[in-house]
């Protein structure tokens, strides 16, 4: 029998510790397969962010370094400036990148720097417990907003790609989910296009994956799947927002 | 025979793979896993065709497609 699928080589063989249906997983693989498929693993710096992620370290066979909350797009920065032959991406979760570190991801988009974000939007909080992030659907039940998410008190939810979009340092940016099979076909080439523009030296690149938290949203796998469909497709659409050729960068550095 | 292996170690029992499978040959295991979750199972081989969309929505790469080999 010929084996059709393999588990990737940036990906070490060990158990995830995420919760059952958690979209973690995949998003995990489909970056492995990419640094694969580029050739890229060894020259690699990944920023594990806080959140459930936080142990992406022992997930990613490349260098990892975890940064403090909020902080993976200046780390990353100070690593690609310092390193520029490294390819460097940070992995965050929505609560690290769109509330705590709002300011290090637009900042680090306004400079182009020519590093790759790969965000997580699964619409609350996973490893704290299931707060109100600021990508929570209006309506939506969180921790922190049990009766749901009231925009008179907890306002609305932010869109972070069409947000980066206006920015002229952001240069690739796409959003994509990872909820069906064929969305996680679709994500996959969207992780392995952002690492292709640091490589070209492009400039600021940012995948967003829309995804699951079925244990913090209290529904099942399959009920958390179709709630993205349903709820989160709707506010968060999926596709291309930016792709610019060309940037600041010189390519030759990489 | 085109066909999946499911490693039990690894395997939560989310069903996102039973949902995802086209043609329903993936069920959930009616006893526990050594971790304590109902694994997923090939429940009809002979309708596997080996297209992989388990594996692709897999959160843990439990799934393991193989295929026969072309002579």
């Amino acid at each position: 029998m010929l084996q059709v699928t393999k588990r990737p080589e940036s990906l070490l063989d060990v158990k995830m510790h995420y919760c059952p249906g958690c979209g973690h997983g995949v998003a995990h693989r489909l970056v492995a397969e990419a640094m694969d498929e580029l050739g890229i693993r060894e020259r690699t710096v990944g920023v594990a962010p806080v959140g459930c992620a936080v142990f992406a370290d022992h997930y990613f066979n490349c260098d990892m370094i975890q940064g403090p909350h909020g902080r993976g797009p200046a780390i990353a920065t100070g690593i690609k400036r310092s390193r520029p032959g490294c390819v460097v991406f940070s992995y965050q979760g929505d609560g690290d990148l769109a509330s705590i570190g709002m300011a290090e991801t637009i900042h680090s988009a306004a400079r182009s720097e020519n590093i790759t974000i790969i965000f997580i939007n699964n619409a609350i909080y996973g490893m704290t417990g299931g707060q109100m992030a600021p990508t929570t659907l209006v309506g939506q039940k969180a921790t922190t907003c049990p009766t749901g998410r009231d925009p008179r008190v907890n306002g609305y939810p932010i869109r972070v790609c069409e947000l980066l979009a206006q920015i002229e340092g952001a240069k690739y940016l796409e959003r994509t989910s990872v909820h069906t099979a064929a969305n996680v076909l679709k994500a996959k080439k969207a992780v392995k296009k952002a690492f292709q523009c640091q490589l070209e030296g492009r400039g600021f690149s940012l995948v967003e994956i829309v995804s699951t938290c079925p244990t913090n949203m209290g529904l099942s796998p399959l009920d958390a799947c179709k709630f993205v469909q349903e709820k989160m497709l709707p506010q968060y659409p999926l596709g291309v927002f930016k792709d610019i050729e060309g940037g600041k960068h010189d390519a030759s550095r990489n | 025979m085109p066909t999946i292996k499911v490693d039990e170690t690894r395997c939560k029992g989310c069903e996102l793979c039973a949902a995802a499978c086209a043609r329903k040959c993936i069920t959930m295991s009616t006893t526990f896993s050594a971790t304590g979750y109902y694994p997923a199972v090939c429940c009809a081989p002979d309708r596997c065709t080996g297209c992989g969309l388990c594996y692709q929505v897999c959160p843990d790469l439990a799934i393991t497609v193989f295929k026969e080999e072309k002579k």
